[in-house]
């Protein structure tokens, strides 16, 4: 067997690489085969919309050019019958979808940026239970936060040369946010990190579709958490910004 | 076992076994690949130092070119440098030609399609991601991918070139084991390790890039991708390594090698260990403990399965050490051999849960990559490049002293890079345990990050010199008057 065709290509080649699977890539795969898998639009929340909302808000025509224009919820006035009361909830619960709908798609708009552009290779997306991580990025990753189509692949990461993401939704505004990937520099100094102006039209105030899409998806990582956002509880950790 | 090793006469004639242009340009193009690889870690690390000469432009964007720099060592150098090596050591080998020289030309034009795609797509692809078009076609097949890079390391070739390059796999096994079903049991060590990697690279090519896509998200599909970032190593890249060692060196020291049954505890341990570890890529996430725990131990395993490994081969060079100063690539194999070792035990450490905690996501571990792929298997590949061109273009090299200066800038290069990049992770580990706030961990940095470019530069230097070497030797150019260096002159003009 050691030595003959068949041992080699039957035992060593399938049989030792199908045993190996099994053991350390089917049985997670059973292991959590009960935890479903959300879709992107499952996992749109509130915050999300909130600061998707916000893009809005402050880049009303970048964000028009970009995704077009999100609804308001009607007012419900003070004399309206119940019936109308009714009918306007309704219309506002319709509104509130779509604009769900479109988050999601934002989302996997953002996500894709977030890989096309390599970010994944200088920043991780999982907090580990050891040397001081919770403390400085905030709660220790568990398995759940990853049962996502926005996890296909998963983006754990190897490479920490700027900070984890996967805690980093709501912790700094848009703003900065769109400064930064205009130019890292302006809001942290030293950052080794590359600016990517090709996600703006010329300045920090007009990104495009890219552009928005990306801080969309930023911002809602770790957005699912109770704790969101969460703000490093010491001073020496905040640092300057 | 084969004579055919020998370097000796062959019982049928080497025309109708090699076809040497075949070779040649194999090794034209992993060559052209590896200087675009290089470009592409050289404006990383120029990056790092807040130098980048071409900062601001979307094309050449530091973040596309981090994955053009691991794809094309994967895939255009090393890939195309290995097919290279085994259309000369199967056939000779085995005494058969390959299965179709035909379909060894068509496979030769389609990697090279499929690698140039795949650096086409990971830098042009995420300029598109947002094209009306684009959205619409992804939407509507409800593709989850980008149309850029996939986010799994060396998995990021773009979606549609998968299915590509894993049919070009698949012919690629058939049209060398042609040859080897030919040829009478039992086989010679080589040919096991090719055997088994014709197996393994498909399989876990396709694991890797379909099933985490495609199949399952979150964390079970970080456990496949651990299994395919580690298989692809110790499956595609290791197997083909140790297989031209085998070959090359007992011809090149002639004499066999020195224990059969350390070679096969050598294959074997590998054969079972090595695909088991993929998950300690990723201690410490939400992927079962248990799991972790397994390929932690059957890491620390496989290091004790390579001692047995090295081991055998310093007991082949015992006797022969002299060669180690007057045969260059005897020089480039033992080195990289060293190297190999200290890779490993230094696996062996920083697999464990406590190394864990300080060096991951560190430096050290892009130091570790570094040793591997450049210090063992570039290094291995340059020796047997060292080796084969005379042979492959019939005339000596033009210059015996840039030969030298390939190796002892390449050697020196990279195992500066490693010293580097370990203290340089250990010192990142300490920064951010000690909750400074993060910009102390990148200045902190800096001044290693300083020395890895110079050490970069010192491995792309040693590159350039090959490559005006060959030139030079291709064209023709009277080898240079420059006395005799032993270790080059051995070689002769085949």
């Amino acid at each position: 067997m050691f030595e003959s065709k068949s041992g080699i290509l039957f035992v060593a080649g399938i049989g030792f690489f199908v045993f190996a699977f099994l053991s350390n890539g089917l049985l997670p795969m059973v292991m959590y085969k009960d935890l479903p898998e959300k879709t992107a639009e499952e996992v749109v929340n509130d915050r999300l919309v909130r600061l998707f909302r916000d893009l809005q808000d402050r880049w009303p025509q970048p964000f028009a050019a970009a995704f077009g224009d999100l609804p308001l919820p009607q007012e419900v006035p003070l004399e309206a019958t119940p019936q109308q009361r009714e009918q306007i909830t309704q219309a506002n619960a319709a509104l509130e979808a779509r604009v769900r709908a479109k988050a999601a798609e934002v989302l996997r708009l953002g996500r894709q940026v977030y890989i096309g552009e390599g970010c994944w290779h200088c920043h991780s997306q999982y907090v580990r239970p050891v040397s001081n991580e919770s403390r400085r990025f905030g709660p220790v990753s568990r398995t759940e936060e990853y049962q996502n189509e926005l996890q296909r692949p998963v983006l754990f990461g190897t490479r920490r040369v700027g900070p984890d993401l996967s805690r980093e939704g709501g912790r700094r505004s848009n703003d900065w946010h769109a400064v930064h990937f205009f130019q890292p520099t302006l809001v942290s100094q030293g950052s080794p990190m590359p600016r990517y102006p090709w996600l703006f039209d010329g300045a920090p105030d007009k990104p495009n579709r890219r552009g928005l899409a990306l801080i969309t998806y930023v911002q809602w990582l770790g957005s699912w958490l109770p704790s969101f956002p969460y703000y490093e509880e010491l001073e020496e950790v905040r640092g300057e910004d | 076992m084969n004579t055919s090793k020998q370097d000796g006469p062959l019982s049928v004639p080497h025309a109708a076994l090699v076809d040497e242009w075949l070779v040649r340009w194999y090794f034209y193009v992993a060559l052209a690949y590896l200087v675009l690889s290089m470009l592409g870690g050289l404006l990383m690390a120029f990056q790092l130092l807040l130098a980048n000469p071409l900062d601001g432009i979307e094309w050449f964007s530091p973040g596309r070119w981090r994955m053009v720099h691991t794809n094309a060592v994967a895939y255009g150098f090393l890939a195309n440098a290995f097919l290279g090596a085994l259309h000369w050591a199967v056939p000779r080998l085995t005494l058969h030609p390959v299965g179709s020289r035909a379909l060894s030309y068509f496979i030769f034009g389609a990697w090279q399609l499929i690698v140039l795609a795949t650096a086409g797509g990971l830098i042009f692809g995420p300029s598109l991601q947002d094209q009306p078009w684009v959205m619409h076609l992804a939407q509507r097949w409800r593709l989850p991918m980008s149309l850029g890079a996939q986010a799994l390391e060396w998995g990021e070739t773009p979606f549609w070139i998968d299915p590509l390059a894993l049919v070009g796999l698949v012919l690629v096994g058939w049209n060398f084991m042609v040859p080897i079903a030919r040829s009478p049991a039992p086989l010679y060590v080589t040919l096991w390790y090719f055997m088994a990697m014709f197996v393994w690279t498909p399989l876990t090519v396709a694991m890797g890039n379909l099933l985490p896509e495609y199949v399952v998200a979150g964390t079970s599909a970080g456990a496949i991708g651990g299994l395919f970032i580690h298989d692809l190593v110790g499956l595609f890249v290791t197997p083909l390594g140790w297989g031209l060692m085998y070959y090359f060196v007992p011809i090149m020291l002639k004499k066999p090698i020195w224990s059969h049954g350390l070679s096969l505890v050598g294959f074997w341990g590998l054969a079972f260990f090595y695909p088991l570890q993929g998950i300690h890529h990723f201690l410490y996430t939400p992927i079962p403990m248990f799991l972790q725990y397994g390929a932690v131990v059957s890491t620390i395993a496989v290091e004790l399965v390579v001692a047995t490994v090295v081991i055998n081969f310093f007991g082949t060079l015992w006797g022969r050490g002299r060669t180690f100063f007057d045969n260059l690539p005897i020089r480039w194999f033992y080195t990289g051999m060293v190297y190999y070792f200290i890779t490993c035990f230094q696996c062996a450490l920083q697999v464990t849960l406590t190394f864990q905690k300080l060096i991951h996501f560190s430096d050290w571990v892009v130091g570790h990559a570094h040793l591997v792929m450049f210090g063992v298997f570039s290094m291995w590949l340059f020796g047997v490049m060292t080796y084969l061109f005379p042979r492959l273009l019939h005339r000596p090299w033009y210059s015996q002293r840039l030969c030298e200066w390939h190796f002892w800038l390449s050697a020196a290069g990279v195992f500066i890079m490693f010293l580097d990049l370990a203290l340089a992770g250990m010192f990142q580990g300490y920064y951010w345990a000690s909750l400074q706030p993060w910009q102390a961990s990148v200045d902190g940095s800096q001044g290693f990050w300083q020395v890895r470019a110079v050490a970069g530069l010192m491995m792309f230097g040693g590159v350039l010199c090959m490559i005006y070497n060959l030139l030079m030797t291709v064209r023709g150019v009277p080898a240079q008057p420059e006395g005799s260096i032993p270790s080059v002159a051995a070689l002769g003009s085949g």
